[in-house]
Parts: structure tokens; C-alpha cells; sequence
């Protein structure tokens, strides 16, 4: 701990800059993001440093109130998705037997059905509002989220120090907590940075087929797809949300790393 | 003499730059075998591997140098240490299972080498192994070779590995404990028919190994290794008769000591405590025990002996309820117990408590030694806070472990502390029974002689009642006032454990008796003829 590399000071500065921005983004931004200001995909100039948009609303401004939106819609549906999945994947590890059938089946028929598409019927059934959109995801990502916890679980589970909990007569609720989760964090951490990063795609995807973000709402996903014309013509407009998205996951899995460094306990290995 | 291998201050740091070797200096003649002895961590292993140009792990050779047979390897590339490792020196591993791949023929492994190197063509390789199957006594030559490595028992599978690392006609073999992963009476054969193989072809050999009673029945020289360093070298005959180093004079009288000592406890007994009637136990359709009968006594040591697959640990997982038995009944205090752990009160689950062979697994990696201890504190008898704090360092006091250590993660702990606080924790619970599962086999010698010291201090103090599960009978001896041989699930005999060593009644008694290396140069050779006779 007491020696940060580089690589990890990198990360946090990223992440940091973009909790400053999903916290202040809107007071920061210049422009509002539905004001129109200037000609669609005209380049950088002063006063406007990033350039315009398809309609030519200000880059800057957009992408400023876009991070509240995407950062906030992203980490809202993993954290979600963690907290549902891994409880139920260590519930189903520890009691096993009929519980783990009932829950790892239905995961399994969940997972079978494609993302998108679940998806999209459960956006167009209920409608495309911000909390159905991330408990929507969240649901249907906490499927591999238990998958994984369910996995790592069972190992842990094995270990003569759970056996010593069990024997000692302990509850379900300290065996998750005190002896599974503890053991169990560094796969999920490392889970956690990657399904943050896929989760910004996925909502992209969605905004693409209209279920997403709602405009004039800006996120990150949706302006990379609303400018994707413009790179056919050389201009900058696409790269700059995907340069923010892409410095978001670059720092997320920065940090990771550095948290997962020397930490993974390998399994069985005695020596 | 002259001399094949010669080593010359060796250093081997880690990727971190830890020194792990500190200067090692040795000579190897051709056709001698050279033992290294040592606890783990003092770098025997580490020595065995520099030979071959080698560092695990990311260690590197970081000075010194290494002169095999002319071609120094210290400071050679790749390519010339990769020419000579397999063909002129070669590596047998502790555990055979792990060496091998489980996915090819024995033979097809064995010919890689010489085929690989271009030393022999296919048709001599495959003679040349045929006649090592048949020097190693492996049965049916012709059709050993063509098994797989899950098909042949454990000593064949370790003497299979032997005839690979001779397969090119090494002119060295590094041997890293190779009979230890395997039983008393096995490891007897091992033993005799590697130092009739290396003999036979003039090979030579460092082997390397922590129990000083094997070695002695192989080793022509010996070097006592410890931290990395070495702290006495010389014939084994004068370091076994007259050792100089303060270290290599314990080593040696522990195992003497654990070797001759009178055998047998005799501890004031009370009531029976835990008495097992006609007990059957498998898994799923497998059955491993069969007929056990066993009453243990409040206050006394019942030891379980017997080989890998005689059924004593399944024995102990019974007990502890963590394996139903399929048949038979069990009575603990004069009362019937529950067969799964799941049914028994918590004050029950108090009662017996488990420890286990290694402390590294069955110590949570996040909890503290005040967590783990303070754990059983707190849900048997309610302690909380001050009183808590006081009882954990009271205990810590009485597996003799400073006030400090109680903030410590299981990482920062050295295999015997670890062993101690697994101890305290089962202490802290003031179980009646204590079932010890093959407690000491994990620790260096001299470390596992103060965990039974320690054991045996506790008994003395709280008449503590101990099952005491294991394979060597060099524990049992000075520890057990009962003794329980056991073989394929079944009780083969159950004495005192005087009257079990001093006139065994059954044949398997004697063999397994028989098969304890001692600590003098002749003793493998009188056992043998005492077989072959």
C-alpha cells in the first residue's frame, strides 16, 4: 500500500477528474446541453474548444452534462447488479443442494436469451425511464456477476477454515460475510472494474436502437453514435465522447490492477 | 576422485532481490551421492535447481559459479543450459503426480528426452527404458510404459519418474525429496531400488531431503543447510556420530530421541468419553471404513495409525460429524451423536473440535490471529470487548505466542505459528475431545516436536482428551497411551502403545514398525535382508 506506481497515480487522477465531472459537470459547462450555438460538426474554435455536434450544440458542454448521465446510469446498474448477484452466487455456493439448482438453472435460462433482446422487451414494455433502465440492466447483468461469485464461492467454500466456520456452528449470515466475501473480493473487484466498462457500451447500444438515454439527454454512448457520420468525413466530432469513454475505462482498470497487485491469494497452493 | 559437479559461492536472489542463497561452495565426485538436509526455506531445493542452471520463480543466479563436467552453467545462455538439462543432469520432483502429464503415455514421456536431446534414436531410447523398468523392478516392463500416470500407484509413478530423469544417462541427478510424499512401507522400495539404480550405472546424486534417518541410509556425504547458508558439511557417518554445529546436534537428537524414547503415555483416564460402535462410512457408493469399534477415554491419547487410503482422516471427518456415517452408532459422553454436524447443538459442536494438517488452509487469509482466536470467545461463551481481549491474550500466553502477534494476518506468520494459533483456537472453544489430524506432518522437524510438546503440556494442564491421527509412527510413540493401526478401513490391531511396539501381534503391525527409518547407515540393508530372508 505504501508505495503507489505510476500507472495507478494515472488512474486515480482519471477517475477523480471524472467524479469532479459527474458531480459538477452541468455548473462547469459553458453552454446548456440542448442550446443550439453554432453550424452541426464545425471544429474547434475559441469559445468553444471541442467544436459542435450533429446539431451544432457545443461538444464541451454535452460532454460535461454527459458524464453525470453516463457515469451515473453505468455505476448505478453494476453496483446494482453486485449487490443482487453476489449474495444470491454465495447463497447458492454455501447452501448448495436444491437452492443452487433452482437459482443457477434460472440464471442459465436468463443467460441463454440474448442481452440486447431481453433487454429491449422488458425497455419497450415498461418504457424507456432512467430507473427502469438501470434496475434493467442491473437485473440482467447480475447473471454472470452470480455466475462468478457463485464460482468463487464454491472454492472458498471448501477450504478447511469454512469447514472450521460450519463445525463452530456459524449462520449463513457470517459464513458470506466473514469468511466467503473477504477471500472472495479480489476476482469481483476485478469483475467490477470490467463490468463498468461494458455497461457504458451497453447503454450506448441501447440509446442506438432509441431504448436508452432519452434525448435530448446527453450520454457518452449516445453522442459517439449521433456524431458516427462524421467520421466518415474526417472530422472530430465522434472522437471526443469516445476519447471521454475511453479514459474512464482506462483509469477504472488502472486502479484495479494496481488494488489486485500482490493480492490474489492463489487457491490450494500450500507452499 | 574426480569431481563432476563443483559449485563455487553460489548466490541466488529473487526477482526482489532477496537474497536466497548466501555463498554456497560444494564438490560432487563422480558415482557420489551428496545429501542436503535441511527445514524448508534453508534453500535445498533452491541449491538442487542453480545445479541445473535454473532459478523458480523468477529467482536468478546472481553469483558464484557452477562447473559441470567442464561447462560452466552459472554464466552460460539458454541454449548451452537448455543442451545439458535432462541429458547431463537431471531432476527428480518430490510428487510424481504433479510432474507428469496426466494427458500421455508413461513411455511417451519418457523417450522425449532422449529424442529431444538427439542422444539416442527411438529404438535405444526405448531399450534403454525397458531395462530401467526392470532395474527399477517395475512390474511388466513391456507393458508398463504404455499406462497412464492415473493407472500406476503412487511408488511406481515416483519410480516411472526416475527412469525419466535417467533416460538420457545423466551423469547427475538432482533427487528433491522423492520418497517423501510416499508411504513408510513404499518409500522402503523407493528407497532401496533408487541406491541400487544410481550404483549400479555410477551416477551421481545430491539429494535432497529434511529427515535425517532417509538420508542417512543414502548419503555418502552430507551438507546441513540453513537460511541459504551452510552450517556443517562432512561424511555422513561423522555428522550422525559426532555433529559440531549447535543446529545439526539438535536435529540429530530429536530424531533420536523420537526414535528410542520408551513408548507410550499413560495419562490418569476417566469415564469413556467417545465410543464408536460397528461404524461404516464412503463416499458416495465407495465405502473406506468398515466395522470400526473405538472407545476414546476422558484424558487419554488415542493415536489413529495407518497408511494413505487406510481411512484414519475419514475417521476423524466421522467424528467430527462432517461425513454420516452409513452404519453404526456413536455415543459421545454417554449419549448418542448426532451423525451430521448440521444436527448438533452448538454446545456439542464446542465439545469436539478439529485441527487440521495444514495450518495454511485452514486459517482464514482475513482474519487476524485475535479474530480467529477471539471468534469461538465470542459465540460460546459471549465475551466481548476488555474481556475478550484479555481471554485472547491469555490464550496466546498459553500456545506461547507474544501479546503482539494477536493484530497479525495468517500471512505474516511462520507454518509453526500457524499450527499454534489453529491449536488456541480449538483451545479457546474448552472442547473435551480434540481430534489432531496429521497435526505435525506439514512442519520441519524440530518445529513439529514443539507443537507436540506444546500438545502434550495441554494435556498435562487441562487433561485435555486427544484422537491423534497420523502416519508416523515416531509421533505415536511418545505421545499415544493407546494406539490403533488401521488398514484399507478396517482396525488391524489396538493395543497399549507399549505392548503394540514392543510385541506387535499383527503381520501389517510389524511391517509398518519395521519401515520407520532409523537414524544408522546399516538400517535399510537389514531390513532388506531381513525380507529377501
Amino acid at each position: 500500500m505504501n508505495r503507489i506506481p505510476l500507472t495507478a497515480w494515472i488512474g486515480l487522477f482519471l477517475i477523480g477528474l471524472n467524479l469532479v465531472l459527474f458531480l459538477f459537470g452541468p455548473l462547469l459547462a459553458p453552454f446548456g446541453q440542448e442550446e443550439i450555438v453554432g453550424a452541426p460538426f464545425d471544429g474547434p474554435m475559441p469559445g468553444h474548444w471541442l467544436g459542435f455536434d450533429q446539431n451544432g450544440r457545443d461538444m464541451l458542454s454535452r460532454l460535461l452534462y454527459g458524464a453525470q448521465m453516463s457515469i451515473g446510469v453505468s455505476l448505478g446498474a453494476v453496483v446494482l447488479s453486485f449487490s443482487i448477484g453476489i449474495p444470491l452466487g454465495f447463497f447458492a455456493a454455501i447452501r448448495g443442494g436444491w437452492v443452487d439448482l433452482a437459482l443457477s438453472r434460472l440464471v442459465d435460462t436468463v443467460m441463454s436469451i440474448p442481452v440486447l433482446i431481453s433487454a429491449l422487451v422488458v425497455l419497450q414494455a415498461l418504457g424507456s425511464s432512467l430507473p427502469v433502465l438501470i434496475v434493467t440492466i442491473a437485473c440482467l447483468d447480475s447473471t454472470r456477476v452470480f455466475r462468478l461469485a457463485r464460482l468463487v464461492a464454491q472454492g472458498i467454500n471448501v477450504m478447511e477454515y469454512a469447514e472450521v466456520a460450519r463445525l463452530r456452528g456459524e449462520g449463513l449470515w457470517w459464513m458470506i460475510r466473514k469468511e466467503i466475501l473477504p477471500n472472495a473480493l479480489p476476482p469481483l473487484v476485478a469483475e467490477f472494474g470490467m463490468r463498468f466498462c461494458f455497461t457504458f457500451l451497453f447503454v450506448a447500444g441501447l440509446s442506438y436502437l432509441g431504448l436508452g438515454v432519452q434525448p435530448p439527454f446527453a450520454d457518452w454512448g449516445g453522442m459517439v453514435r449521433d456524431n458516427q457520420q462524421g467520421i466518415l468525413y474526417g472530422l472530430y466530432a465522434p472522437l471526443f465522447p469516445a476519447a471521454a469513454i475511453a479514459l474512464v475505462t482506462i483509469g477504472v482498470n488502472l486502479v484495479v490492477d494496481w488494488m489486485l497487485a500482490g493480492r490474489t491469494i492463489v487457491q490450494g497452493d500450500n507452499r | 576422485m574426480s569431481e563432476i559437479l563443483k559449485i563455487r559461492d553460489l548466490r541466488v536472489e529473487t526477482a526482489s532481490g532477496l537474497e536466497l542463497l548466501h555463498g554456497i561452495s560444494l564438490d560432487l565426485a563422480k558415482g557420489e551421492i551428496l545429501g542436503l538436509i535441511g527445514e524448508s526455506g534453508a534453500g535445498k531445493s533452491t541449491i538442487g535447481l542453480a545445479a541445473m542452471g535454473y532459478g523458480r520463480g523468477g529467482c536468478r543466479i546472481s553469483g558464484g559459479t557452477i562447473e559441470l563436467a567442464g561447462t560452466e552453467l552459472a554464466s552460460a545462455s539458454l541454449r548451452q543450459r537448455e543442451a545439458v538439462r535432462g541429458a547431463r543432469i537431471a531432476y527428480v520432483a518430490q510428487s510424481a503426480a504433479a510432474a507428469f502429464n496426466p494427458a500421455q503415455r508413461l513411455e511417451q514421456q519418457i523417450v522425449e528426452g532422449p529424442l529431444r536431446h538427439g542422444v539416442m534414436t527411438a529404438a535405444e531410447a526405448r531399450a534403454w527404458m525397458l531395462e530401467l523398468f526392470t532395474a527399477l523392478q517395475l512390474p511388466e516392463p513391456e507393458a508398463f510404459g504404455r499406462r497412464y500416470p492415473h493407472q500406476v500407484s503412487g511408488g511406481q509413478l515416483q519410480r516411472a519418474m526416475v527412469a525419466m530423469a535417467m533416460a538420457c544417462k545423466p551423469d547427475i541427478l538432482v533427487l528433491d525429496e522423492p520418497t517423501t510424499a510416499l508411504d513408510v512401507t513404499t518409500q522402503i522400495e523407493v528407497l532401496a531400488l533408487l541406491r541400487e539404480t544410481i550404483h549400479k550405472y555410477g551416477t551421481s546424486a545430491l539429494y535432497i531431503t529434511h529427515d535425517l534417518a532417509v538420508i542417512a541410509q543414502i548419503a555418502d556425504r552430507l551438507i546441513v543447510l540453513r537460511d541459504g547458508a551452510e552450517i556443517e558439511s562432512g561424511t555422513t557417518e561423522q555428522i550422525l556420530e559426532a555433529p559440531r554445529h549447535e543446529y545439526t546436534r539438535r536435529l540429530v537428537a530429536e530424531r533420536a530421541e523420537s526414535l528410542t524414547a520408551a513408548p507410550g503415555a499413560h495419562h490418569r483416564t476417566g469415564e469413556t468419553l467417545l465410543a464408536l460402535s460397528g461404524v461404516a462410512a464412503g463416499y458416495g457408493s465407495k465405502p473406506v471404513l468398515a466395522g470400526i469399534d473405538l472407545t476414546v477415554r476422558r484424558g487419554e491419547t488415542v493415536a489413529i495409525v495407518g497408511e494413505s487410503g487406510s481411512g484414519k482422516s475419514t475417521l476423524a471427518r466421522v467424528v467430527a460429524g462432517l461425513l454420516p456415517p452409513s452404519e453404526g452408532l456413536l455415543d459421545f459422553a454417554d449419549a448418542p451423536l448426532p451423525p451430521s454436524y448440521t444436527k448438533r447443538p452448538r454446545d456439542l459442536l464446542r465439545r469436539i473440535q478439529l485441527i487440521y494438517q495444514l495450518p495454511d488452509v485452514a486459517l482464514n487469509p482475513r482474519q487476524s490471529v485475535a479474530e480467529t482466536i477471539g471468534r469461538p470467545l465470542e459465540l460460546y461463551r459471549g465475551l466481548k470487548g476488555r474481556a475478550l481481549r484479555a481471554e485472547v491474550a491469555h490464550l496466546l500466553g498459553l500456545i506461547g505466542l507474544a501479546p503482539e502477534m494477536a493484530d497479525r494476518l495468517p500471512g505474516a506468520l511462520s507454518g509453526g505459528q500457524k499450527q499454534r494459533v489453529c491449536i488456541a483456537r480449538a483451545l479457546a472453544a474448552k472442547p473435551d475431545l480434540m481430534i489432531c489430524d496429521e497435526v505435525t506432518s506439514a512442519l520441519d522437524p524440530l518445529v513439529a516436536e514443539e507443537i507436540l510438546r506444546l500438545l502434550r503440556r495441554l494435556q498435562d494442564d487441562f487433561g485435555m482428551t486427544y484422537l491423534f491421527i497420523t502416519h508416523d509412527l515416531s509421533v505415536v510413540r511418545r505421545l499415544a497411551d493407546r494406539t490403533v493401526v488401521m488398514q484399507q478401513g478396517r482396525i488391524v490391531e489396538a493395543a497399549e502403545t507399549e505392548t503394540l511396539f514392543t510385541a506387535p501381534q499383527e503381520a501389517y503391525t510389524q511391517r509398518l514398525l519395521d519401515s520407520v527409518p532409523q537414524l544408522d547407515r546399516g538400517w535399510l540393508d537389514r531390513v532388506l535382508t531381513a525380507r529377501g530372508g
